[in-house]
């Protein structure tokens, strides 16, 4: 198979109307723990459990949660560079998890990562030139004198003097470093870029130079981005839709207005109104959630957000004693919603913008 | 030391706990003697949240190391100025009376809990060991304050948790045992450098309202050094915006978020994205963060600024820190009435107008 450089890989299968050009269909990725001299596996961490989403064309997709939620286990796990558990990605239509060899390497191309620390993701050994290099000479698409003008040409894409080309990634600031791996993504021209947590390691001051870099290069080039941040105010700015993970689960799932306008899970509508705001005379109510996120290698029964939950409380209170059970949380003893601990709530339709899904049995 | 007139009887108004005046911090390094922090003013009442907010390598750091001493010497050196704690100059203590000082009166938390906790005692020897240093009591004693300052941090089974060691702890817990050591000897002023930076937001949310809730009960001063300006609107009385060693901007919380003067704060507000308010661009700063090796000559802001329009006062002269409008100090040339504005140490005995309290926190 010949291909010219740009183009897609399945003329075939071309991506039309709303078609997504990304399906991601029940993943689960589960890391073994092992224990003893015989590396017996005793349990599994349920980091992915059961994750799926579309990713349409040039449009974003956010993901959000707090440490260990799994969601960069997701954005890796997509491009195979953790093997999944089982479940389906399906790229353009084709069963991405099948490919193997000179396939796969050809279809990796179009699917790019940008990482948080853009400190350790560049080898400090090779040159700017080389790092946004290599992969268009790998990939075949140039070599020798074009293969230059094609870096220096991404060099200036991405805000960067072309003549930076011969200088090594220690000689840069956190935020030019985060423009070389953007250059890199950006070097074989792709159509899907997992970017995890892209800006959390930048000042605040060149955050926005970064976001806006981003931005642009999706308006421009038509990428689509799988966004993956804690920062809710830098996914809700990116993001045409936002997924919300607790515990290795999906648990809603909204376009970004109506997410923020309308929480529908209560673990959202935590961690919206943990965000503090930039106003000295703070008008929002602050949930203040008690205890910690439980481990993914024993996470809680029924619904995982259940310990922590303040409707699933609220809810016992309304409620007959027999459809109540006790539990103890964070060290305090509490009466919550029977069905929220017992039964996992399915990720249904909400009141609000169709496509609004969440996962609690108390919300509407 | 001021007076008001009062009916009955004149009544004193209180020094600042602390109170530094033109610190200059020098390094010797090998290229020459580097300047991290300039003619730094900077006042903290008791009771008083005082903000120190700056992107990395701006100063606000080594000012707080300097405040208890901690810069090892050499490469460091003072250059001039004072640092006054309740009347006394720190700068001329000897190491003996500063180690009475480090813990007892002024206590610091760190930005990673993990590195500040010694992996290889547990966490009642840890707190144990300040305690006996500070205050005439046994071990069996200390132990006993230890964990009832575990308690007082909110640690479920806090005896059990004095046998435990770092490792087998997430992050906030971490975190709020650094705090308990903090507060187990009751310093009168807390220094607490990006208390929450590398926390998740819900527990972001949480130990910031156990600092307030401890201020509110002991009346403690904290500096509470950091860059997000969502914390620094919830939390702070005062907030003083370091750019490039120098403070550029002071003013109560209100007052700088309302009529930010200074154009990096005014930028900084700018360019943060904020939940609720989407818009695809967002408003950015451009250059990056000036090293602290090459400071720019003249206004060490003009590289970046949109307001100097190629004045030459700005690339020549440095402006100080001046009092532009009562109780607001700002050092930028192009302020209304600048070079009128009397150069004086800023002093602000403010409590915030809204507490979060006042809207009210649900304990989910």
């Amino acid at each position: 198979m010949i291909e010219q450089p740009g183009n897609p890989p399945f003329a075939a299968t071309k991506v039309e109307g709303d078609q997504a050009l990304l399906r991601v269909r029940d993943l689960k990725t589960h890391f073994p723990i092992r224990r003893g001299i015989f590396s017996r596996t005793v349990g599994h961490v349920k980091a992915v459990d059961g994750v799926s989403f579309d990713v349409a064309p040039g449009k974003t997709l956010g993901l959000v949660g707090e440490s260990g939620c799994g969601k960069t286990t997701v954005g890796r796990t997509i491009l195979r560079l953790i093997p999944a558990t089982s479940g389906e990605v399906i790229y353009r239509g084709q069963d991405f998890f099948k490919y193997r060899g000179d396939e796969l390497r050809k279809l990796r191309r179009h699917m790019q990562i940008v990482f948080q620390d853009p400190a350790s993701s560049l080898n400090p050994r090779m040159t700017v030139g080389n790092i946004i290099g290599e992969p268009i000479e790998v990939h075949g698409i140039a070599r020798g004198s074009e293969k230059l003008d094609r870096v220096a040409s991404l060099l200036q894409r991405v805000g960067l003097d072309p003549a930076y080309a011969s200088r090594y990634p220690h000689e840069f600031s956190g935020g030019q470093r985060q423009r070389i791996g953007i250059a890199r993504a950006i070097s074989l021209s792709p159509e899907f870029i997992v970017c995890d947590e892209p800006v959390s390691a930048l000042d605040v001051s060149i955050q926005s130079q970064i976001l806006n870099l981003l931005n642009d290069l999706q308006d421009e080039l038509g990428i689509a981005f799988l966004f993956i941040a804690h920062n809710l105010a830098v996914v809700e700015h990116f993001s045409d839709e936002v997924a919300v993970m607790y515990l290795g689960k999906i648990v809603e799932k909204a376009t970004g207005h109506e997410l923020y306008a309308n929480p529908k899970h209560p673990y959202t509508e935590s961690l919206l109104s943990a965000v503090p705001e930039t106003n000295p005379r703070p008008t929002k109510r602050r949930i203040v959630l008690s205890g910690e996120v439980p481990s993914p290698a024993n996470p809680p029964t029924g619904c995982a957000f259940h310990p922590r939950c303040p409707l699933a409380r609220l809810a016992a209170q309304q409620a007959d004693a027999k459809d109540t059970v006790q539990i103890t949380s964070g060290g305090e003893t509490i009466r919550v919603f029977r069905k929220c601990a017992e039964q996992a709530p399915p990720l249904e339709q909400k009141q609000g913008e169709a496509g609004h899904v969440a996962a609690c049995w108390v919300t509407k | 030391m001021r007076w008001i007139p009062n009916f009955e009887s004149e009544i004193e108004l209180p020094d600042p706990l602390l109170q530094i005046e033109n610190l200059d911090i020098g390094f010797e390094t090998a290229r020459g003697l580097v300047r991290p922090v300039r003619e730094v003013s900077l006042s903290i009442y008791p009771g008083q949240t005082v903000a120190v907010v700056g992107e990395s390598g701006c100063g606000k750091s080594v000012t707080a190391m300097s405040i208890l001493r901690l810069l090892p010497s050499p490469p460091s050196k003072v250059l001039g100025g004072s640092i006054r704690f309740a009347g006394q100059d720190l700068l001329r203590y000897t190491e003996r009376q500063m180690q009475a000082v480090r813990g007892r009166d002024i206590a610091m938390i760190f930005q990673e809990p993990m590195t500040s906790l010694n992996p290889v005692y547990t966490i009642g020897d840890q707190i144990a060991e300040a305690v006996v240093l500070h205050q005439k009591v046994g071990y069996r004693e200390a132990l006993q304050i230890a964990e009832q300052s575990l308690r007082d941090v909110g640690i479920a089974d806090p005896h059990r948790r004095l046998r435990e060691y770092p490792h087998e702890m997430s992050g906030g817990m971490r975190q709020r045992i650094m705090i308990a050591m903090a507060l187990s000897c009751k310093p009168k002023l807390l220094i607490a450098d990006e208390p929450t930076t590398a926390l998740d937001v819900t527990i972001q949310a949480q130990i910031l309202e156990l600092l307030r809730k401890i201020q509110r009960q002991t009346g403690m001063a904290i500096m509470l050094i950091t860059h997000d300006l969502g914390v620094v609107a919830e939390n702070a009385d005062v907030v003083a915006v370091m750019y490039a060693s120098r403070i550029v901007e002071t003013a109560t919380v209100e007052e700088l978020f309302d009529h930010p003067k200074h154009p990096y704060t005014q930028g900084l507000f700018r360019s943060i994205p904020k939940i609720g308010v989407t818009s695809k661009r967002l408003e950015t700063i451009p250059g990056t963060v000036p090293n602290p090796t090459r400071f720019p000559v003249g206004c060490k802001f003009h590289t970046r600024c949109d307001k100097m329009n190629g004045d030459p006062l700005c690339t020549t002269v440095e402006p100080l820190l001046r009092e532009v409008s009562p109780g607001h100090w700002a050092s930028c040339h192009h302020v209304e009435k600048f070079a009128d504005s009397p150069v004086t140490p800023p002093q602000l005995e403010h409590k915030r107008e809204t507490d979060l309290s006042a809207v009210g926190e649900v304990k989910a």
